[in-house]
């Protein structure tokens, strides 16, 4: 078994474990790296890290401890704070508005509790879901009613495509209101009733500790997905003296939930006996290996086997992709060789993914040798896109682990050819894609070698978020991922406007690791606001800025599939430099190839947020790419149509 | 889709599948056969669960015939009986992702297992002094009763299975129906086994 470079701990050792091991309390920013320090902050206040910053922390908790008891009478805002506690949930991302105000007059009473003041609610719903996808905890987002809710809305719709554990509050107006369009009044249960796993509506304090104990254990068990709790103003000011419950007294209450977790003796038995047969298996991991913190049984499985692994979207980092048996990303705009490979596998262990139509295209020409081995925690997810046949409810780590010893052990030598020819088609495939065509070794500034070396020059040891469209493939598929849960992206509900709050709250769940947020320029002025976020609150965020004047993912639709119909696809963009610098955000510029790697450490160096703002082709296309309705094996490899 | 095993053509060295024939298409989940399936869904009943399985029903693009709702022998929890037409795993599908729902106890397809199934009508008929004794011959024809007579019309109260409320409906047809109400399917299965009993607790 292997461990992964720069995860001595996580990779082998429990859940508890990794859990002990993580810093208790607030979190701070990442301390800068090492030559960063030189660049001064002007102000009163210690820097982060050193004594006389820890000693202020220290006093100032002691003296807020010291003040409880409380000299006023516990409302269901103070629950609110102990479950939050309870359920050890170290920072969140709020909005204040007229309703929750209750919940932001006892905040300061529970420093313990550290939450960042965000610029839009959306931004504080993706920074939940990037702090939950790095750290693999419940994020934990808040808004107000009515226009705070709704705002919450694309965040937590991202989450449940994605399956992210998340619990998003918000206030509502008291309870006598509702049904009275009192302002700011919207119907925001109705709302996220199709989008979450559950929700709930709470109107009274006693009922606050039980929902959300049941809300938190929801979003994490089983497949995890987004909890919505709504709060009526009154709840949150009303006395209560509810006790909170065990982990024993919530499952109890819960008789509808009881996700499976251990896949079924005789389907394990099928598998091992369609494993034996197989002649051409490959692996297809998905995001539920990262969730089940099945790497290390991924590599174990796959090694004892020999068996490749490809990868989706959310699968990326489910294994290193330095690792031999690691072969690549699939689908709509993944490497033709793994396509290829996966046409002609006549066996597919799905693990922990879901056939998604970016996948498999068109599902009657999918793998059309294969049989399937489909692993899933959900059992809806069995057969929802594609009939397999062998379908195993459970966890993607207990399944594996239970699975291996089942499993005949075969060497790569006894694959030699299928494994030969596998590489032979990686190799044609990466010669002749973009990177292969090494156009930037001709001057032109291209997205597939700025993404690599943003994963050299971090040593493959950062978190990279992606937003979404060219920026977000690239990304995939030239960053060179070697660690789990280091690549953010929104894969389901493709959510531009993504990247820079969802980095924001990877860099706090994982402030060790430097965070690199890839973004277009379309979607960085989506959410570009919570540039003063990363200011404010110090979070030392490194945005990769590429920016082609173009809404680079529509305007290659459109010059492929639309005849080259270039209708709002150029898009202008401001001085990126000067929008940063008006942030107090340094920023530094990239135009040639030349420019990248010092730009790219330039970055680096800044104690805190910095852009780096590369002017990248106007024209590039991600290829492959198999345009919708059509299979896997019509990938359209280049485009010699009309140029623009 | 079961594909057997020897008729894999395991030889595919250029990658592209046996270059003597276009590769297999690969079978959609389910028969693509319409057939008619009553669930049973044995839910908790709190606020919104009505509204969680509707909202289900039409995200996910299924047409519910009829759905009834009401009370099970257990105070807290409710029984919604859901009839729907589709394929065997279309229908599937729709029991694993009511499965989803955190106040779903428990799904079962009835379809094809011997039940009692049962629905109840009221239809207001027009009736006259002429007419009003044939139609009562009708109601007691199909073990249905007037449970209302004024000058102008009768309330006839039909129970039975879907086709027998259909038969007595197209009969009273004739003499002009004001108004028709059905509560939708309710089925319970025959023999000692109970759906409650066996709840997923």
């Amino acid at each position: 078994m292997t461990i992964t470079k720069g995860e001595p701990a996580g990779a082998a050792a429990p859940a508890a474990a990794r859990a002990a091991a993580r810093p208790a309390g607030p979190t701070t920013a990442a301390p800068p790296q090492g030559p960063a320090r030189q660049a001064e902050r002007h102000g009163h206040v210690p820097h982060d890290g050193t004594a006389g910053a820890a000693a202020i922390e220290q006093a100032r908790n002691a003296m807020l401890r010291d003040a409880k008891p409380l000299k006023r009478s516990r409302i269901g805002a103070d629950v609110v704070c102990e479950a939050l506690l309870r359920q050890g949930v170290d920072v969140f991302f709020g909005y204040p508005g007229g309703v929750v105000l209750p919940l932001y007059d006892v905040l300061g009473d529970y420093p313990e509790l550290r939450h960042v003041l965000v610029r839009h609610e959306q931004g504080g719903a993706h920074a939940a879901d990037g702090y939950a996808r790095v750290t693999g905890r419940v994020g934990v987002c808040l808004g107000t009613s009515g226009p705070g809710a709704t705002n919450l809305v694309t965040g937590i719709g991202t989450a449940l495509l994605d399956s992210i554990p998340m619990v998003a509050i918000t206030g509502n107006v008291p309870g006598a209101l509702i049904g009275k369009d009192a302002f700011q009044e919207i119907d925001i249960n109705g709302i996220t009733l199709p989008m979450t796993k559950h929700n709930y509506l709470v109107r009274d304090a006693d009922d606050l500790p039980r929902v959300f104990a049941e809300a938190f254990h929801i979003a994490r068990t089983g497949r995890p997905g987004p909890v919505h709790i709504d709060i009526t103003k009154d709840a949150l000011q009303q006395e209560t003296s509810a006790q909170h419950p065990t982990e024993a007294e919530v499952i109890a209450g819960l008789p509808g939930f009881r996700p499976n977790f251990d896949g079924h003796p005789r389907q394990l038995k099928v598998a091992a006996a369609e494993i034996a047969r197989a002649k051409r298996p490959v692996i297809l991991a998905g995001h539920g290996v990262l969730h089940a913190e099945a790497w290390a049984d991924l590599l174990a499985f796959a090694e004892k086997t020999s068996i490749p692994v490809a990868w989706t979207l959310l699968g990326i980092g489910a294994i290193s992709e330095d690792h031999p048996l690691a072969y690549g990303f699939m689908g709509m705009h993944g490497w033709k060789h793994v396509n290829r490979a996966i046409q002609s596998a006549d066996l597919l262990i799905a693990i922990g993914m879901r056939f998604d139509d970016r996948v498999t295209g068109n599902v009657r020409t999918y793998a059309p040798y294969a049989r399937i081995i489909h692993v899933d925690i959900d059992p809806a997810e069995i057969g929802k896109n594609v009939a397999v046949e062998v379908p195993i409810v459970g966890d993607a780590g207990r399944v594996l682990r239970a699975l291996t010893p089942m499993v005949e052990e075969t060497p790569p030598a006894a694959r030699a050819d299928y494994l030969a020819e596998l590489a032979d088609w990686r190799a044609e495939s990466e010669a002749s894609s973009w990177h292969g065509s090494g156009a930037w070794r001709e001057g032109v500034l291209t997205a597939d070698f700025v993404c690599e070396r943003i994963g050299d020059l971090t040593d493959h040891q950062a978190t990279y978020v992606a937003d979404v469209g060219q920026n977000q493939m690239w990304l995939a598929r030239y960053a060179g991922f070697r660690l789990p849960n280091s690549h953010v992206s929104s894969g389901g509900l493709g959510t531009m406007g993504f990247g820079l709050p969802a980095a924001m709250g990877a860099a706090l769940g994982r402030p060790e690791r430097e965070t690199w947020a890839i973004i277009g320029d379309g979607g960085f002025q989506m959410t570009s606001q919570e540039l003063m976020t990363l200011v404010q609150d110090r979070i030392p965020v490194k945005i990769a800025l590429f920016d082609n004047k173009k809404l680079g993912m529509i305007r290659q639709w459109q010059e492929i599939i639309y005849g080259g119909n270039y209708h709002s696809a150029h898009l202008l963009g401001p001085d990126f430099a000067k929008l940063a610098d008006a942030f107090g955000i340094p920023a530094f510029r990239a135009r040639t190839p030349d420019e990248v790697d010092p730009a790219i450490e330039a970055a680096q160096a800044v104690d805190g947020p910095a852009l780096v703002w590369f002017e990248i082709a106007e024209t590039q296309n991600i290829f492959p790419m198999m345009p919708a309705g059509k299979g896997l094996s019509d990938l359209i490899e280049k485009w010699d149509g009309p140029e623009e | 889709m079961s594909l057997p095993v020897e008729d894999l053509d395991t030889d595919r060295s250029n990658g592209a599948g046996p270059a003597h024939s276009a590769p297999p298409a690969r079978a959609l989940p389910g028969s693509g056969e319409v057939n008619r399936h009553v669930l049973v869904a044995i839910v908790l009943n709190r606020p919104g669960v009505l509204n969680r399985v509707a909202s289900l029903m039409r995200a996910r693009n299924f047409n519910i015939e009829s759905l009834s709702v009401s009370h099970t022998d257990q105070a807290d929890v409710s029984r919604m009986t859901i009839t729907l037409r589709g394929d065997d795993v279309a229908v599937e599908q729709v029991s694993k992702q009511l499965y989803r729902l955190i106040d779903v106890l428990k799904v079962q397809d009835f379809a094809g297992e011997p039940t009692v199934e049962h629905e109840l009508a009221l239809i207001k008929v027009r009736a006259t002094d002429a007419n009003r004794a044939e139609i009562v011959k009708v109601a007691e024809l199909y073990r249905a009763r007037l449970v209302d007579i004024t000058e102008g019309s009768v309330i006839v109260e039909a129970a039975g299975s879907e086709p027998e409320v259909d038969a007595i409906v197209a009969l009273l047809r004739s003499y002009g129906i004001k108004e028709l109400v059905r509560t939708g399917t309710v089925v319970m299965a025959r023999g000692s086994a109970s759906i409650e009993e066996a709840l997923k607790r």
